[in-house]
């Protein structure tokens, strides 16, 4: 008996919905195993990863929290991917962000306007944009791989956050860490409620998922995007200019990160420091996949990604696991994915041996 | 002329790394696939070698264990891009992720657990000769390994049926298949083949560049090193060429900041990575000598019609 690798007649719809449920199992297997492999019981410590951080409000509240950045980013690179632009410098686009919206926080002269945070929005969104502006020019206009200039450019912008924070910028009451003041009351995203951290970032993430699905599946460039994805020859020769695809999608994913940017900064950080981002921009990527590249896909991505996070944290502090684990999560619930996704397009036959 | 020589060597050095990763990926894109995990894979191979010398095992040894750490978690690619036919690009980014994740969590028991350097070789008589000596003699044996991968890479791709075929399948996949080729055993082969080169990349920098182990102390190399493959145009000696670029770049910048520039020292780091953008931009403005060179079928799954 051996199997045989046959081509659907036409891709399986249920495997396309299927897909990142069975990835998401395989992971919490295979995470099993890995934790019986060090020795912790792996039922309670899959809950100590799962279930218990979203045990109370407080984690609810972290939970959604986290979500927020990474579906917002992930909306934003999923247009560009759609269109095979491949932005991966989401990190550097977030951190430049959160550097021009904290500006505008720390050095605005009336630090009591009305006007601040929405001036900080625009400053992080345009900042994003225009971080990721460069590689776009680059692309359209010069030929120039994407995917290497805006990783590039995350290495660029992490240094040069790490310059402004040791210097220019250094709080000089700051006890010598590299962070700059805290904003002031009026450039902060309130908590709704003290007790926790959740702030209206979250609407902003709504806003941004139900403008990608309008963007993506109700207009005509959304669609013409895909089609220079899918088919760039007849987009061509339908008159879509590839540049066009390449200009939107990376500036709509520059766009998205460098507002999450800004909301990292006047939410739950409050100032600038290197650890503006716990990988939000990378993780984004993983969560436009999983969610299909589709709007609604990528919440309930960003809901499991921003899981990984918090669980991650939570074994670190319970169980004094590491918190590279995250890392190890996220790579393998991609490559999970990418595997299951094998099964929209191919079925596996059982063949008898021949005599 | 002290400082001089300081410069060059430590160019070579610097440059090492780059050699061995940029040359495994050039075999791997050569075959018409394109791994974005060289970061993941030199982590593994960095993390292993270094872990190998922590728990007593001699450095040659050490050194083959990151090279099979690199290979072994190519193979997770592989799988993936050549049996699932799964997008290339995401494939390579999730194995970038897993080779940081699981590196740093097998990394955490070493601390900074300070380990002797990759002796460098000495030479009775030779690396005596003045000049020549210092400049070309005295270097740790991965430096001549990497020009020796160099020589034998060149002369596989160009000069042996097999490098014909690996090419051949690069620029169309089909026709190999057609021939009679095994397509993906070979793509196979080309995988692991560059994981090994990446694991020794890795290793090089744990066990001899910087002889300790950091979380993410590629910083990027990986990455410079695909930038590589590009500005080589898919040549071997000009991966060289680029490499030694690159090291110098990174040399300048630790001796701009011995003396005393005045720059900051996060602003000269990026310097490398800004240069990898310039050269990017220069290589892709011509496109007919990018395209002379560039494997037809990169980064496009292959399935055999049967």
């Amino acid at each position: 008996m051996r199997f045989k690798i046959e081509q659907r007649p036409e891709p399986s719809s249920l495997m396309r919905v299927g897909a990142p449920v069975v990835a998401t199992v395989l992971t919490l297997l295979f995470g099993s195993i890995f934790f019986a492999m060090l020795g912790h019981d792996p039922v309670a410590t899959l809950h100590a990863f799962f279930i218990a951080p979203l045990n109370s409000l407080h984690g609810l509240s972290e939970w959604l929290l986290k979500a927020s950045p990474l579906i917002l980013i992930a909306c934003g690179l999923a247009v560009g991917f759609r269109a095979n632009v491949w932005n991966i410098g989401a990190e550097g686009q977030l951190i430049i962000g959160a550097v021009a919206a904290s500006g505008v926080g720390l050095f605005w002269p009336n630090p009591e306007s009305m006007l601040l945070l929405p001036l900080m929005f625009l400053a992080g969104m345009g900042a994003g944009m225009a971080w990721a502006a460069i590689p776009a020019f680059l692309r359209a206009r010069m030929n120039t791989n994407e995917i290497l200039v805006t990783l590039m450019l995350t290495y660029i912008a992490t240094l040069f956050l790490s310059w402004l924070v040791h210097g220019p910028w250094r709080d000089p009451a700051g006890f010598n860490y590299p962070q700059t003041a805290l904003l002031p009351v009026a450039a902060m995203l309130e908590p709704f409620d003290y007790s926790y951290r959740l702030n209206p970032s979250i609407f902003i993430t709504m806003v941004a998922v139900v403008a990608m699905w309008l963007f993506t599946d109700r207009s005509f460039l959304g669609y013409k995007m895909s089609v220079s994805g899918a088919a760039p020859l007849a987009a061509r020769y339908a008159g879509f200019r590839e540049s066009a695809a390449v200009w939107i999608g990376l500036l709509a994913g520059g766009a998205a990160a460098g507002i999450a940017g800004m909301a990292e900064a006047a939410g739950p950080l409050g100032q600038l420091s290197p650890q503006i981002s716990p990988g939000y921009g990378f993780a984004a990527i993983i969560v436009a996949f999983v969610g299909r590249l589709n709007a609604f896909g990528i919440v309930l991505g960003g809901l499991l990604m921003s899981l990984l996070f918090l669980g991650g944290e939570g074994v670190q502090m319970t169980l004094g696991l590491p918190s590279a684990l995250t890392r190890i999560f996220q790579g393998v619930l991609l490559f999970f994915l990418l595997a299951a996704d094998f099964f929209i397009f191919y079925r596996l036959r059982r063949v008898r041996e021949k005599a | 002329m002290d400082l001089f020589v300081a410069i060059f060597t430590g160019t070579i050095i610097a440059a090492t790394p780059l050699v061995f990763a940029a040359l495994g990926e050039l075999v791997v894109e050569k075959s018409g696939v394109l791994n974005l995990g060289i970061e993941g894979m030199m982590l593994m191979g960095a993390a292993f070698a270094f872990g190998a010398v922590v728990a007593g095992y001699s450095m040659p040894l050490a050194i083959a264990a990151g090279a099979l750490a690199g290979a072994v978690t190519s193979l997770l690619f592989g799988v993936l891009a050549l049996t699932f036919l799964t997008n290339q690009y995401a494939a390579g980014l999730a194995l970038a992720i897993f080779g940081s994740g699981v590196s740093a969590f097998l990394g955490r028991g070493f601390g900074s657990a300070p380990i002797e350097a990759l002796h460098r070789i000495h030479m009775p008589l030779l690396s005596e000769i003045p000049l020549i000596g210092p400049m070309l003699l005295r270097f740790d044996p991965m430096v001549y390994l990497a020009l020796l991968m160099l020589l034998l890479i060149t002369w596989f791709l160009y000069r042996t049926k097999s490098g014909l075929i690996l090419r051949t399948i690069g620029e169309s996949p089909q026709t190999a298949h057609a021939i009679g080729y095994p397509v993906i055993k070979i793509r196979y082969m080309a995988v692991l083949f560059g994981g090994l080169m990446a694991g020794l990349a890795g290793a090089y920098l744990s066990v001899a560049y910087t002889p300790l182990w950091v979380e993410n102390m590629t910083a990027g190399k990986g990455w410079i090193a695909l930038a590589l493959v590009v500005f080589a145009t898919w040549r071997p000696l000009r991966v060289l060429l680029g490499a030694w670029l690159f090291g110098g770049m990174t040399i300048l910048q630790l001796h701009g900041q011995a003396l005393g520039l005045g720059v900051p020292s996060e602003l000269l780091s990026a310097l490398p990575y800004l240069a990898t953008i310039i050269v990017l931009v220069i290589i892709s403005q011509n496109r007919q000598m990018l395209a002379l060179h560039f494997p037809a079928s990169l980064a496009k799954p292959f399935r055999p019609a049967t």
